[in-house]
């Protein structure tokens, strides 16, 4: 398509856009410098939330979990997928199919379907086995939704591998392993790497699966938050999201960096 | 690399956590309380049709204001320049990396009586309740997925061949035509998975209308939700009826739609 400028309206358009995407966000962001302790209410500026914020035990423990069981679960899932992802490429037909679309099933069915089903198992198999679902039941589940993703991150990869450079590997000494790990893996990187970065970003923002399976006792940030919108909000809940929003950003900026000097790299040696 | 075994551990985990769960489900809802086979929970989830209906109505809505508001901002990011093409995609992806109830919530303190969009409007004169209505809910769910409409169709119109729109100008096509005629059609498989990509999950959701809603505004989501605390097999055989439901949906949608569009 033709690159022209764009015209007043459409930039307009884009602004107002922009507007409803972030205004929400701006609010939530300067009620934290708020001295009152009603959201509401505007009384003077201060930055004692944030201190509450660090001196809140539950809610510092419960980023930790967050954090956790995101790197974990997104560690875990990155493997499993991975390995998934070579073995579903040999299969053939009928049966890729069928394992695809069972793979696909925890993507396209609803969140709280999933939540709901994985509390069933897990109440029943803790029935048998005598156990309460916190941690681990947490961490599962977040494997459960989060391995689709890099299975579909690095299917596409695969497909376009040229397999004659595995061979190459083989036939100048290569053992089976280190071709393995030094081209597949390799060629595979970018994949891998989108798969993890979405299935940490999925198990931070996750909510629904979470309060399903983690029991009476275990909290993270989300079920932290959705305690506290039922009873009472204090703005502490919004001085943790403004921190969040800043890692967000900064994180996002870091990667961008990144990926603008990995480009230029890329140009130079072509 | 030839090997299939690799598969195994992940197809073992498929059918412990992704198909023994939904059976689980399945045997649950043809259950009453005492385990015996049973209709009643089918019967019990008839009486929440309502709660049904309204649920796909204000998914319906969501759905179509997303449609409405992203169509143009994905036209619009064809027409920029590479740099400028990442730098606005960013802008409208970060808001979904904030936790999604931290969303939820910055509505509530923006529409809430006496909140900021109250007093910016009775300045004005304008006078009125922002919250506990069904437009607040359709408003805070167009806010969530809003960016799920926008990239898809945006990724199926940026592979659209250039070739295509030179010849129809060629051919004499002046731009409204160039863009009914070709650049409309063929974003129609982007247009489909933005629709799936954002009436799934409004339809299925809970706590958007808890938290920005009235009394009659609950959704089936918050529906299972508070069942499942007392009556697992009637939570189950709306779980069931929702899944059902939303499969039919997706097929109905793959008949239309291009399934690269998703990926």
């Amino acid at each position: 398509m033709k690159k022209n400028k764009l015209g007043v309206v459409s930039k307009i358009y884009l602004g107002l856009i922009f507007l409803f995407l972030y205004v929400p966000i701006g609010v939530l962001i300067f009620m934290s410098f708020n001295k009152g302790r009603n959201v509401t209410v505007w009384k003077g500026f201060s930055f004692k939330w944030y201190g509450e914020l660090f001196k809140s035990k539950e809610l510092m423990n419960a980023l930790g979990n967050t954090l956790i069981i995101a790197l974990l679960a997104s560690i875990f899932a990155t493997i499993l997928g991975t390995a998934a992802a070579i073995g579903i490429h040999n299969f053939k037909g009928k049966t890729r199919a069928v394992i695809q679309n069972v793979s696909n099933l925890p993507i396209i069915s609803p969140d709280i379907v999933m939540g709901v089903s994985l509390m069933l198992l897990f109440s029943f198999v803790g029935v048998l086995l005598n156990f309460e679902m916190g941690f681990w039941t947490v961490l599962i589940s977040h494997v459960c939704f989060c391995v689709p993703f890099v299975v579909l991150n690095v299917m596409p990869r695969l497909r376009r591998m040229d397999r004659s450079i595995y061979d190459a590997a083989l036939d100048l000494g290569c053992n089976q392993w280190q071709a393995f790990y030094k081209v597949v893996i390799h060629e595979l990187m970018p994949g891998i790497l989108s798969g993890m970065l979405m299935s940490f970003t999925y198990s931070m923002d996750d909510v629904v699966i979470t309060h399903f399976t983690r029991g009476a006792k275990f909290n993270n940030l989300s079920t932290k938050i959705f305690e506290m919108l039922r009873k009472q909000v204090r703005p502490t809940v919004n001085a943790l999201s403004a921190l969040l929003f800043l890692a967000i950003i900064l994180v996002l900026v870091i990667i961008n960096v990144y990926e603008r000097r990995a480009e230029k790299r890329a140009a130079k040696r072509s | 690399m030839k090997s299939r075994k690799l598969s195994i551990p992940y197809i073992l985990w498929m059918l412990i956590f992704t198909m023994i769960p939904v059976v689980m489900i399945g045997m649950t809802a043809f259950r009453d309380k005492a385990g015996n086979f049973s209709l009643t929970p089918f019967v019990k989830a008839f009486e929440y049709k309502n709660v049904f209906l309204k649920s796909l109505w204000i998914a319906l809505l969501s759905t179509a204001i997303c449609l409405i508001l992203a169509y143009p901002v994905a036209y619009l990011l064809t027409k920029m320049k590479k740099s400028t093409q990442n730098t606005v995609q960013l802008i409208i992806m970060i808001p979904m990396w904030m936790n999604f109830l931290l969303r939820i919530y910055a509505w509530k303190i923006l529409l809430q009586k006496n909140g900021p969009l109250d007093m910016a409007l009775s300045i004005l004169g304008i006078h009125g309740t922002y919250i506990g209505n069904t437009g607040a809910v359709v408003v805070g769910m167009v806010y969530e997925y809003l960016p799920f409409m926008v990239l898809p169709i945006f990724t199926v119109m940026s592979k659209i061949d250039t070739n295509l729109i030179e010849a129809a100008q060629d051919l004499g096509s002046n731009g409204l035509a160039v863009f009914k005629k070709v650049i409309f059609p063929l974003s129609i498989p982007g247009v489909i998975s933005g629709i799936t990509m954002v009436f799934v999950p409004s339809a299925s959701t809970f706590l958007v209308a808890e938290h920005l809603g009235g009394m009659n505004d609950l959704m089936i989501g918050d529906v299972i939700d508070r069942i499942f605390l007392t009556d697992q097999n009637t939570g189950s055989a709306i779980s069931l009826i929702l899944m059902v439901f939303i499969l039919i949906f997706l097929v109905l949608m793959n008949l239309f739609g291009d399934e690269e569009a998703i990926a």
